[in-house]
């Protein structure tokens, strides 16, 4: 009877232990500190910082993606640094240095392949997600931008230099290339949407963007927007905007004009205008809640202390407000009821409600830029 | 209405400019500028990324006088913007000699 409570015992004593070794990574994200090319582990729900993690590199223009288990992150640094960071273990995994100059990355549909966009030498390199051993190489002559993942294997990316979408299908092991000619001027980024079908590149050497529908077998450039600056200066541009998968916002899809204060409006299956909205300076992330009903807005240097707030039933603004010097970044939680942004000069990232704008954290931060929140990992193109 | 309103917000917005542009920056405002703005594109150690490496080596062959120059008023026909509406060309000069020595006054 003694040995029998001695054993219930043990059972019991060793629960809490157990429970707490557990780490459940959903409520997890990263924020990159790209001066000090570390890491900020954090906890959505606490708005607080787990650990910080060290030694990635140079994290300018950094971004990441997760694995499908949530539990590693692979980073893009500028110096071509590929850093596999384990979120459980709260340390470095494996690293390596794939190129001189990187642009970004993706992860295939099925978790297996990491893709990094080079800038030099231009092209893209693809690696085993689990070793980080190099699986292809596909040199492009060009520097490379756009990389996303498409549905099938595939990754998708366009070349700055020579106006071309290139389509990777790995499916077969090998990559069999796809050249997509004609695409425009200077295209400078790229999205993939939600379900895979529509990838979008913004050119920055002419007004206007181009589109291709995945789903045709034998896609072919549509022109978006031609001439949507016609007989308007174009103002400088002092930081590029982003395109990213979260574009669409109900119907519609929302994207930064280039040389021009406004966010354009297209229709998500025609393609043609449906409006433009005014703003405060250049956009560089235009980016729809995850319910589509707000878009909010960053700007380009010098107007970048500034965020305004886009209803999409209006295309008005309806709120506008400074969270501090050099707004670079922000990441909505998976459902959308709150944003963290970083603020890279006042070295925060503070945390809003997206119904109410009240402030409800913030968190200390080195010069604090991409966010990234684990549920990308269930997302194409993010 | 609408109109006069931008002109005025526009030429308040010119006066702003103007006003930065004659102060004289303090040399780590000038440092930031360089390796978070310039660094959008040419990479925070400026070693290059859509824009080329701007470090002193890459950049030896231009002068003082070029290459504040090409600072004040871009490049036309590539993404170089130029930054004559922000910074004062004395600012643009210590710019170009920084970029060029990696040392600031």
């Amino acid at each position: 009877m003694k040995w029998l409570c001695g054993a219930v015992l043990a059972v019991l004593l060793s629960a809490p232990v157990q429970a707490q070794s557990v780490v459940a990574t959903g409520d997890l994200g990263l924020v990159v500190e790209r001066a000090t090319g570390s890491l900020l582990l954090v906890d959505q729900s606490d708005h607080a910082v787990l650990t910080r993690i060290e030694g990635l590199g140079d994290l300018s223009h950094a971004s990441l993606v997760y694995s499908p288990d949530e539990r590693f992150a692979y980073v893009f640094g500028r110096d071509g640094g590929l850093t596999k960071v384990d979120l459980v273990e709260q340390r470095i995994d494996r690293r390596i240095v794939q190129a001189g100059n990187a642009i970004g990355g993706a992860i295939s549909d099925d978790g297996t392949l990491v893709a990094v966009s080079n800038y030099e030498p231009g092209g893209v390199r693809i690696f085993d997600a689990g070793t980080l051993q190099p699986v292809a190489d596909i040199p492009t002559g060009s520097k490379t931008i756009g990389l996303v993942d498409a549905p099938g294997r595939r990754f998708v990316f366009t070349l700055w230099d020579a106006g071309e979408t290139w389509i990777a299908d790995l499916s077969g092991g090998t990559p069999d290339v796809t050249r997509i000619e004609d695409m425009g001027t200077n295209p400078y980024d790229a999205l993939i949407t939600g379900d895979g079908r529509l990838y979008i590149t913004g050119l920055f050497g002419e007004d206007g963007l181009t589109a291709l529908d995945l789903w045709d077998p034998d896609p072919k450039p549509i022109r978006v927007l031609p001439e949507y600056g016609r007989g308007e200066e174009e103002l400088p541009v002092y930081k590029m905007p982003h395109l990213e998968g979260w574009a669409r916002a109900g119907r519609e899809f929302v994207l930064p004009a280039v040389g021009h204060h406004e966010v354009l409006w297209i229709d998500g299956d025609t393609l043609a205008e449906t409006g433009r909205t005014k703003t405060h300076g250049q956009p560089v992330f235009a980016m729809a809640r995850p319910d589509g009903r707000h878009v909010w807005v960053n700007f380009a240097h010098p107007l970048n202390d500034t965020i305004q707030v886009i209803d999409t039933l209006t295309k008005k603004v309806v709120h506008e407000f400074k969270p501090g010097p050099a707004v670079l970044h922000m990441e909505f939680t998976a459902r959308g009821h709150e944003v963290w942004i970083s603020v890279r000069d006042a070295g925060k990232v503070m945390v809003y409600d997206t119904r109410t704008f009240e402030k409800r954290g913030e968190i200390e931060a080195e010069s604090p830029s991409g966010i990234f929140f684990t549920a990308r990992a269930h997302r194409t193109g993010l | 209405m609408l109109k006069l309103l931008l002109t005025v917000a526009f030429c308040l917005l010119a006066i702003t400019s103007l006003a930065l542009a004659a102060e004289s920056s303090p040399p780590q405002v000038l440092v930031s500028l360089v390796h978070q703005d310039c660094g959008s594109c040419h990479g925070m150690t400026l070693k290059g990324g859509l824009g080329p490496d701007i470090r002193p080596e890459a950049l030896a062959h231009y002068d003082v006088d070029t290459l504040s120059t090409v600072v004040l008023d871009g490049i036309p026909k590539t993404a170089m913007p130029p930054w004559r509406p922000l910074i004062s060309e004395a600012d643009a000069r210590r710019i170009a000699e920084y970029l060029l020595k990696g040392d600031i006054k």
